[in-house]
């Protein structure tokens, strides 16, 4: 290996560092809103491990906050990962080949943090697409994982959630999550249709329920081709 | 069942399923994904969820729509993200203007 590419390396694992230490810093609000929602220490320390998404746990958490049965939490967990599939079919040319144990490994940090990180290597650069994949899924992994317990312990030390804003730090999160989602039109109307329809279906169905309902909105939305095609989301 | 094992068994089955779609994604011929309507339904869903998440969070409790101390944290939320403040901030900062605001006795 030339000095050259040791230092390009570099750069991507430095990258994947800050990343890693960044997205393990949020998992103390996710630590503290899981056990707010009723979840003991270790139950929220097997979310991390086993869910190991964000955007999912935060949602199975947020679901049972609000009053929603396991089943709704665990279906909206489960769809709100659907994107980190397609993340794995990006992937998969990147890492290729891929076998047993690393595959199985390899799907456990798949996310948004270390598909991005990956893909933001140059695409010929095939080695530094690897590191940036391999060092940001396993950072972040380790990170969000130690950074949960601390979350958790805290939480479980305060007494109404509500009185120290939690809920309003769940909502926050949320919107952290979605607004990079949000530069295109249509994912911006998407967005607003799908808020709207869960308010309105608030009263009238069980807790839970409302969030999938808006999964709807997406079907209707992304059916019809798009005129214009560099306005679907990523 | 006791409501403590159901939730591990909830618990257990969304860690299974998140693998198991993850994995999908690694092992599936590229060629079954590759319909677009699927690809765009697929990026809308991850935003329709979220912002139903947000929605339901933020404005509601329990079935009622109500608006109280979370608005203000929110919309201060938004403008931070506007702003491109990193995430732990803004869930931090939104957490401390609903509770300052709640301390005053509002919402």
């Amino acid at each position: 290996m030339t000095g050259m590419s040791v230092s390009r390396l570099d750069a991507t694992r430095q990258q994947a560092l800050s990343v890693s230490l960044a997205t393990g810093a949020y998992a103390i609000s996710f630590g503290a809103l899981s056990v707010a929602a009723g979840l003991d220490i270790w139950q929220t320390m097997a979310l991390s491990l086993l869910v190991f998404s964000g955007g999912s746990q935060f949602a199975f958490v947020g679901v049972l906050g609000a009053g929603g049965t396991a089943a709704a939490a665990v279906a909206t967990s489960t769809f709100l990962g659907l994107r980190n599939g397609f993340y794995g079919v990006g992937l998969a040319p990147v890492l290729r080949p891929m076998r047993g144990l690393r595959r199985v490994w390899a799907s456990q940090v798949t996310i948004d943090e270390s598909t991005a990180v990956a893909l933001a290597q140059p695409p010929e650069d095939v080695e530094a697409r690897r590191a940036g994949f391999w060092w940001t899924g396993v950072g972040v992994f380790v990170a969000w994982n130690a950074v949960t317990v601390v979350g958790a312990l805290l939480g479980s030390r305060i007494g109404d959630p509500a009185q120290w804003g939690l809920d309003a730090a769940a909502a926050a999160a949320f919107l952290g999550l979605l607004w990079p989602r949000l530069a295109s039109r249509p994912a911006q109307a998407v967005a607003a249709a799908s808020a709207v329809v869960a308010l309105l279906l608030t009263p009238v169905l069980p807790s839970g329920l409302p969030i999938l309902a808006a999964a709807l909105v997406a079907v209707i939305a992304g059916w019809p081709a798009p005129e214009d095609v560099e306005a679907v989301p990523e | 069942m006791s409501e403590y094992m159901l939730m591990w068994v909830a618990i257990v089955v969304a860690g299974v399923l998140a693998w198991a779609t993850k994995y999908a994604g690694h092992v599936v011929p590229e060629t079954w994904l590759e319909n677009p309507r699927v690809h765009r339904i697929a990026a809308y869903v991850t935003v329709a969820l979220l912002a139903a998440l947000f929605a339901v969070q933020a404005f509601t409790a329990g079935s009622d729509v109500v608006l109280d101390a979370r608005v203000a944290a929110v919309a201060v939320a938004a403008v931070l993200l506007w702003r491109k403040a990193p995430f732990i901030v803004v869930v931090f900062v939104a957490a401390g203007v609903a509770a300052g605001l709640r301390l005053l006795g509002w919402g």
